[in-house]
């Protein structure tokens, strides 16, 4: 069996958001980086388990971003997986970064692709479907939990107000959230090993970006809170009704 | 050409994430001058005719029953087919689960630039750009889009629904050929409580509750307030609530009219999740917590002993 888990790199989570170059840039000035959590602590992680059950099992990972990327994709390597490709190229547009993750998976004649649920930067929720979409395969999105008999794969998956069980057969695309693994630390011997794992480099195919991001903009500051002293709760509800008019 | 806005249905019923897209869609399409359709699929016991006081002239109704599950595939194809045969330039989803599952596809299909967690209608005035979230909530991004054919998918809670009571529209029923290849085999529905990406209102509790067992103050709140519950990471974390609760960056984001945050410190992960909130209540006995800088109005006291008493005094107020 081959697994492609898809792995992006993100700004820490404690980061601050600023911008640039006339609120056109993400400002990534003393910003450290990292795998985006959903892709490191649930898609590579349950890949692992899937590959320590069937030692037979292949896991590459796949980055879309420039040589930037090579420090987080050695993390992830470092966490397990076999090998890992890098498509060389800067890009927001989620299609274009779904047709370049779309182009590595059928080179790779994969079984299973697995993304994160979202990236907690540009957070399109979107990329795992596109890359279904162009490899005509079934796709499960928000995935809690994941498993495996043969060719069929049983996943819990999010719905408003509930969740469903799907079943259904490979190859498939799935997006991982909170459930389908818990979270690892690598260890040295991982560490040790990512050194050597191969990190490919390949080249963008031609796809031409279907959107373009024109400025950013932060919310506006809020006011200020307004305290109510703790004996007089019913002066806070008479705000919320009268003041906010939010009950 | 046409907006086409994809109606999402939960058993039969509209959801209300709909609404917000219909009135979405039609606004947008009063700004460029076309007609707004609806497209429905799976069974509904709704008057789909009714739809018409959003804005829409025309809903096509797709009621095989093979579509009362969405299997992004074959959904994806249904709206693929219908925005063609039905020359829209604009498909509008929510920003929901299901628009999570399908809208992507449908832009990939079509070759479509797609924006999503769209918060506001397009600015046509150059190009076509769309403000949507970023960075979990703590920026917006204003994207433009460049393809002929363009989707967007709506945030939940970020546009209010107006609808003109007695307009009606019409109704056409279509018939496709939808053959699943995901089997259903288990539905478990949350019954009872309010979804929390639908509420108007939460009420959502963090470490400083102590144990699992003190969420009882908590829901009795939340139910005068006909509100839903959410939690920070780590009480998910540790199993005091379900993990469908759990708010933050790494959680559900949220955008209800009043969030209520009791005993959450307001770490910069959880803010994520819910900064969009219109109007926050933060309960800490912490006066240096920095949920208090997040907050519109704030009780620095002991939530054990303001819980119970602001639940009294909502009573009080609706007289129940
Ligand atoms: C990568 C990453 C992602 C994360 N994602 C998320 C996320 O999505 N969502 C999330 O919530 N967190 C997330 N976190 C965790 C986050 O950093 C905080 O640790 C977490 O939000 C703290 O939860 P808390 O406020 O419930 O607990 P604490 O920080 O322990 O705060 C408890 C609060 O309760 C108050 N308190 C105590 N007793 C009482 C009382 N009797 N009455 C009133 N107040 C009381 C205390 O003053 C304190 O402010 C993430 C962290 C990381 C590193
Ligand atoms: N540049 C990228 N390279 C590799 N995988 C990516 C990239 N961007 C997004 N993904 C994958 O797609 C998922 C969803 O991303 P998004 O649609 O941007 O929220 C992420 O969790 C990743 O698994």
């Amino acid at each position: 069996m081959k697994i492609l888990v898809c792995i992006s790199k993100t700004p820490d989570t404690t980061s601050k958001i600023a911008f640039k170059n006339g609120n056109t840039v993400f400002d990534d000035a003393g910003v450290q980086w990292i795998i985006n959590p959903y892709d490191e602590w649930y898609a590579l992680v349950r890949a692992i388990e899937l590959q320590e059950k069937d030692p037979s099992a292949v896991i590459h990972l796949v980055t879309v971003g420039g040589a930037d990327c090579e420090p987080v994709i050695r993390k992830a390597l470092a966490l397990g997986g076999n090998e890992a490709i890098r498509v060389n190229a800067d890009s927001t547009d989620s299609y274009f970064i779904a047709a370049q993750i779309a182009e590595i998976a059928k080179q790779g004649g994969y079984d299973l692709v697995l993304t994160g649920k979202e990236t907690i930067d540009y957070n399109g929720s979107t990329v795992g479907a596109m890359v279904a979409e162009l490899l005509d395969m079934p796709y499960v999105s928000l995935a809690t939990k994941f498993d495996l008999n043969g060719t069929t794969a049983t996943i819990n998956r999010d719905i408003e107000g509930g969740e469903e069980v799907n079943e259904v057969g490979l190859p498939v695309v799935v997006s991982c959230q909170k459930g389908v693994a818990e979270q690892r630390i690598p260890n040295m011997r991982g560490i040790m090993a990512a050194r050597t794992k191969p990190l490919k480099v390949t080249e963008a195919t031609a796809v031409e970006a279907l959107t373009g991001i024109v400025s950013f903009e932060l919310p506006p500051a809020k006011a200020g809170v307004k305290l109510v002293p703790a004996d007089n709760v019913a002066e806070l509800v008479r705000l919320l009704h009268e003041e906010a008019k939010a009950i | 050409m046409s907006v086409l806005i994809f109606v999402d249905q939960s058993e039969g019923h509209i959801k209300k994430s709909s609404f917000e897209i219909l009135t979405y869609g039609a606004q947008l399409a009063t700004q460029l001058g076309v007609a707004a359709q609806a497209l429905v699929a799976g069974t509904v016991a709704d008057d789909l005719s009714a739809l018409g006081k959003y804005g829409v002239t025309k809903v096509l109704h797709a009621p095989a029953e093979a579509l009362n599950h969405v299997d992004s595939q074959m959904y994806a194809q249904l709206v693929a087919t219908v925005a063609t045969t039905q020359n829209a330039s604009v498909i509008i989803f929510s920003h929901n689960q299901t628009g999570k599952a399908v809208a992507g596809r449908v832009a990939a299909k079509l070759k479509a630039g797609l924006v999503t967690g769209a918060v506001a209608l397009p600015d046509t005035t150059s190009g076509f750009v769309v403000k949507r979230t970023v960075f979990s909530g703590k920026a917006f991004a204003n994207v433009n889009i460049l393809s002929a054919v363009k989707v967007i998918s709506v945030n939940p809670n970020s546009f209010h629904v107006t609808a003109t009571e007695g307009k009606t529209a019409e109704v056409e029923t279509i018939e496709i050929a939808a053959t699943p290849k995901i089997k259903v085999t288990a539905v478990n529905k949350v019954s009872g409580d309010v979804p929390l990406t639908e509420a108007e209102i939460v009420v959502s509790g963090g470490r400083g509750l102590k144990g699992p067992e003190n969420w009882g103050m908590l829901e009795d709140l939340a139910k005068v307030l006909h509100a839903a519950t959410a939690c920070s990471r780590p009480v998910a974390d540790s199993h005091w609530r379900p993990h469908h609760e759990h708010v933050g960056q790494t959680g559900f984001q949220i955008a209800p009219n009043l969030y209520i945050a009791i005993g959450i410190s307001g770490a910069i992960q959880h803010l994520a999740g819910v900064n969009r909130s219109k109007v926050i209540v933060v309960i800490n006995k912490d006066p240096e917590a920095p949920f208090f800088k997040a907050a519109d109005y704030g009780i620095v006291g002991d939530a054990f002993e303001v819980i119970p008493q602001l639940t009294a005094e909502i009573k009080k107020m609706k007289g129940i």
